[in-house]
């Protein structure tokens, strides 16, 4: 209960902070597991996207976030638990971990993700090199449908580094789903979807 | 006159009566269009109607809760108008990483500055504040973010932003700073002279370009306007101004002169914000208004005439 009202209270407190609102521009939201991947210029980014879903939608949908920044301070590990409910993920792979076995374990169960395929948070334009992640997340699942989702502005309003956000207004545009298609390569598939994303960025139109 | 205080009230109340009446009538107008469509249709154009004169009763209302409270009030007001202007603006402008310290610099110390300014009524300071400090400083602030791509067109966006969005519009309670003679405590009326001709002057742009609009005045700019629309909405609200020169202290065709100027002015600020628009694809700068678009959508004529309004009243009457 507690949990659940601190959750609305971080995605009200965000949207009315940015503004921000939802532009389902291809397809409309729909309750199936999917992989929501997006943009990564802030550390906002997850909890926009979070926020901006269709409440029913949020609370089946889990973003990965980085197990070794989240679980310093009892804060964060509580916040990144219990409140968000996120995926946690090691960045640095060691023998025996399976980050993707961990990513696939809530979609079998019906549930939703957020990934950044970028890896990092990128400081230019457009988007960096999508890392591998997605591809062999698809490989295992594949029915899974991927959402692009476009985050503008954020990371304007509060890029790398920043210590103040420039109050300007946000978006989140999700795209038309992709699944990966039958002998799709690696290469390819990453290509298809990275420009799915950039076909979203409103400078590139 | 016995107590200008007392005639400021009776003024004001008298005007706001006025609104107040003629909104009543434009939502009993467009109550009467959307019940007279066959059952269960609808029309976007009496939509869209009927959610501006709803949202006129917002900003009426609004602003006349500022001026019940006081100038301080009318100076947060407007403050408040330029913070969302600048905000929307911004978020349309493309700018980079290396901008960032400058924006900051915009919203958090420039604005709040200007209208400090026209608070304490320094006029020396708040006329240059931004065409030449922040001109200065903010390009040197985004150098020190050694990132020269588009630097000239970076630097140049976020200027002229601060120039519409906030010194422009800071002319509008800037009047409350001008001493004029024999009109001590009255200044909010310039204010309400100055809005409700522009003001008026886009409203009957729409009404005449809806009603009679025939020849497109510059498609590529503004689908919307028309000469007809442009030509009747100015000449009706040049009238309305010369009907209010008795809150000025002008004289009749002294305000009719006057609101022909600021309407003119006021009509070229849509239209070159318009431009903007258009060059970024976007049809509003925002959806804070319901109907109208964005903030900047409704006061772009106002940032274009309010300057020059001042600077009239300052230089023959000041």
């Amino acid at each position: 209960m507690f949990d659940k009202a601190l959750a609305a209270a971080f995605c009200g407190f965000i949207k009315m902070l940015t503004g921000a609102r939802a532009i389902w521009r291809d397809a409309g939201p729909e309750m199936r597991a999917r992989v929501y991947y997006a943009n990564h210029r802030s550390h906002g980014d997850f909890l926009i996207v979070w926020a901006l879903l269709p409440p029913a939608l949020r609370v089946v949908t889990r973003p990965v976030a980085g197990a070794d920044y989240w679980l310093r301070g009892r804060v964060r590990r509580i916040l990144i638990k219990r409140v968000f409910r996120g995926v946690l993920i090691d960045r640095h792979v060691k023998r025996g971990d399976d980050p993707i076995g961990v990513m696939c374990a809530p979609l079998a169960a019906g549930e939703s993700l957020i990934v950044f395929p970028e890896g990092t948070r990128n400081q230019g334009d457009g988007l960096l090199p999508f890392k591998p992640g997605i591809h062999h997340l698809a490989e295992k699942r594949p029915e899974t449908e991927f959402v692009p989702v476009w985050i503008e502005n954020l990371g304007r309003a509060l890029p790398k580094g920043g210590m103040l956000a420039v109050p300007l207004l946000c978006s989140v545009t999700f795209g038309a789903p992709l699944t990966l298609k039958p002998g799709e390569r690696r290469a390819d598939f990453l290509a298809r979807c990275r420009n799915a994303l950039l076909s979203l960025d409103p400078a590139e139109q | 006159m016995s107590d200008p205080e007392l005639s400021l009230v009776h003024t004001l109340l008298l005007v706001f009566a006025g609104i107040a009446g003629t909104l009543l009538v434009a939502s009993v107008i467009g109550l009467i269009l959307r019940a007279r469509l066959p059952e269960g249709r609808t029309n976007p154009v009496i939509a869209n109607l009927n959610a501006r004169i709803n949202a006129w009763w917002i900003m009426v209302l609004l602003l006349a809760a500022a001026f019940w409270a006081g100038n301080t009030a009318v100076i947060v007001l407007f403050a408040f108008i330029s913070f969302q202007a600048l905000r929307e603006y911004i978020s349309v402008t493309h700018t980079r990483r290396g901008d960032h310290r400058a924006l900051l610099w915009c919203f958090f110390f420039f604005l709040p500055l200007q209208y400090g300014l026209i608070g304490i009524g320094w006029y020396g300071l708040f006329s240059i504040l931004i065409p030449v400090y922040a001109f200065l400083l903010l390009p040197i602030s985004a150098t020190l973010g050694a990132d020269t791509t588009r630097f000239l067109e970076r630097a140049a966006k976020v200027q002229w932003g601060l120039m519409i969005c906030v010194y422009c519009l800071s002319h509008v309670p800037a009047l409350l700073a001008l001493d004029i003679a024999d009109f001590e405590g009255r200044n909010l009326q310039l204010i309400v002279f100055l809005l409700l001709t522009v003001q008026s002057s886009d409203v009957f742009q729409y009404v005449w370009g809806k009603l009679l609009g025939r020849h497109k005045l510059a498609p590529e700019i503004s689908p919307s306007k028309t000469l007809e629309g442009l030509l009747g909405g100015i000449l009706t609200s040049t009238a309305v101004g010369a009907a209010l020169w008795w809150i000025t202290p002008f004289a009749w065709w002294q305000a009719a002169l006057i609101a022909l100027t600021i309407n003119v002015l006021g009509f070229f600020g849509g239209f070159v914000l318009s431009a903007i628009k258009r060059d970024r694809g976007l049809k509003d700068w925002g959806n804070m208004i319901e109907g109208h678009g964005g903030m900047l959508d409704r006061v772009d004529s106002v940032s274009f005439s309010a300057p020059i309004f001042f600077h009239i009243v300052r230089y023959w009457w000041g």
